[in-house]
């Protein structure tokens, strides 16, 4: 009986690591695809970005690197930019299933995925200055859990660099120097205003994701989740879709063009969600992403494997 | 496009104009944030950076266990504007003809561009892959006791390409798009 016993704990105990080892193995994968080859949807816009290009302009010299680039570092299997960002995962889970062995697997799939080089020693000690914790300290990867009623579990991985993180903005409305009201006329002309602030620095073009309303950190969070929305998808509120075109056209009017070398594209694209907010607050957060717009996803097997893709 | 070759010289740097698309062949010396302010605190440089061109750049490097070689796996640019308070400085107190970077930079830069005849060449960012592959050989490393991305790199590079956006001449195409684009937007939310 008691030997029984054992051997039944030996096999669940087997059974469970192999389990969180799978994890493991998908999560690494999720990080090597997301760090070296970008989604289709992205991809296709900046090929679309070329074609607009004058011939023989350091607009059209820019993309040409870009595009090559985006080649190489998918055949090579290496970060498509040395900053390989903050890392962001998006989960999505049924009622059944536990944030903290997700979070030690993914610690441990960041770890790996440093000593191969799909990452870079990007985690830096705020008060010490030292960056030697391989990716995993406080704060470092960044999780976001999201409780669903389906049975699948779906896990979202954004890696966003320094360069296009340190052009966000946060506005509060209203926002005197533009005239910006309390309105999506408001909302429309703080966004421009991002676009102008960041000129090239944020390795255009890029793309936004844009929160309106919510507090100052809920904001922010909302604005980088519509990153994670397909390119070529459209927002169910009309006058939001509306607003998303509107920006795209109304910034490509600038010509801050790629790299801020002056151009036809500077916006790839605009996503814009909403929060409720105080009656005494009104604030739009805006994220920005630039052209090596890292974001994948994973649809997890009953064994932990890799499903499917979901970009 | 234009081609600059080594050896540098500032009379070579002062026939690039904005807007040159620029091939370079020859020597780059990586040098950021902790370079910078260690040559400003009135340091003396490890390597004679006379006629030389710093690259605003933290690369991914290893070492190879059996050659003792060094191998670079991503070297984009990094955002140069954090270098605003001592690249003047670094300009007139070295001799360098060329910075490269990305995101432009200020005032003291362009003033000093003209002054002591350098250009801001600008790399595109985020192209970590293409400008890795134009590195053909990693040559030295000064004050590596700075960190490995925060090193002074020598290496030899083959047809790196960039953009010129500041030259000799006062001209910025930073200044220049920031203008025009200003115009457009308050144009548009009226």
């Amino acid at each position: 009986m008691k030997a029984r016993l054992t051997k039944k704990k030996a096999v669940a105990k087997k059974a469970k690591k192999t389990t969180t080892g799978d994890l493991q193995k998908s999560i690494l994968e999720l990080i090597r695809v997301t760090s070296s080859d970008i989604p289709a949807d992205v991809q296709k816009v900046i090929l679309q970005a070329l074609e607009r290009e004058e011939k023989n302009t350091n607009a059209e010299y820019a993309m040409n690197i870009i595009k090559a680039n985006i080649q190489l570092a998918k055949n090579k299997s290496q970060p498509i930019c040395q900053d390989t960002g903050t890392i962001l995962f998006f989960v999505s889970h049924p009622a059944e299933f536990s944030q903290l062995q997700f979070i030690k697997s993914a610690q441990k799939a960041v770890l790996t995925a440093t000593k191969k080089g799909f990452l870079r020693q990007n985690s830096v000690d705020s008060l010490t200055g030292k960056n030697d914790c391989m990716n995993v300290g406080l704060g470092h990867p960044s999780f976001h859990f999201h409780e669903h009623k389906k049975k699948t579990v779906e896990v979202r991985l954004m890696l966003k660099g320094g360069g296009c993180e340190n052009v966000g903005a946060q506005y509060s409305l209203p926002y005197t120097p533009l005239e910006a009201g309390r309105d999506l006329d408001g909302v429309r002309k703080v966004i421009l205003d991002a676009i102008i602030q960041a000129q090239g620095k944020g390795c255009g073009p890029g793309v936004l994701g844009v929160c309106i309303g919510g507090d100052r950190g809920d904001g922010y969070v909302k604005s980088k989740e519509q990153l994670l929305r397909n390119l070529d998808d459209k927002n169910a509120h009309k006058d939001l879709a509306a607003l998303e075109q509107d920006i795209v056209a109304t910034a490509n009017k600038f010509g801050i063009g790629p790299m801020g070398f002056g151009g036809k594209t500077t916006l790839l694209g605009c996503k814009v969600g909403v929060l409720n907010r105080l009656p005494a607050s009104f604030f739009v957060s805006i994220s920005y992403m630039c052209w090596a717009y890292r974001r994948q996803g994973i649809e997890l097997s009953g064994s932990q494997g890799i499903k499917k893709w979901l970009y | 496009m234009k081609k600059l070759k080594y050896p540098f010289s500032h009379q070579a740097v002062r026939e690039l104009k904005v807007g040159d698309m620029v091939l370079i062949s020859g020597k780059l010396f990586t040098g950021r944030d902790a370079v910078h302010k260690y040559l400003h605190d009135g340091n003396p440089s490890p390597v004679n950076l006379k006629d030389q061109i710093i690259y605003h750049c933290g690369p991914v490097i290893l070492k190879d266990a059996k050659t003792g070689k060094y191998r670079v796996t991503a070297a984009g640019p990094t955002t140069s504007i954090r270098e605003e308070p001592y690249q003047w400085q670094v300009m007139r107190d070295h001799g360098i003809v060329a910075v490269i970077g990305k995101g432009g930079m200020g005032p003291k830069t362009l003033k000093a561009c003209q002054e002591y005849g350098c250009v801001y060449l600008h790399a595109v960012g985020g192209a970590a892959q293409v400008l890795a592959e134009k590195i053909i050989s990693v040559d030295a490393v000064y004050l590596e006791h700075l960190g490995s991305p925060e090193a002074i790199w020598e290496m030899t590079v083959e047809d790196f390409p960039v953009v010129v956006t500041m030259d000799s001449h006062g001209g910025s195409l930073h200044v220049d798009v920031e203008k025009s684009s200003q115009a457009i937007f308050k144009n548009l939310i009226k």
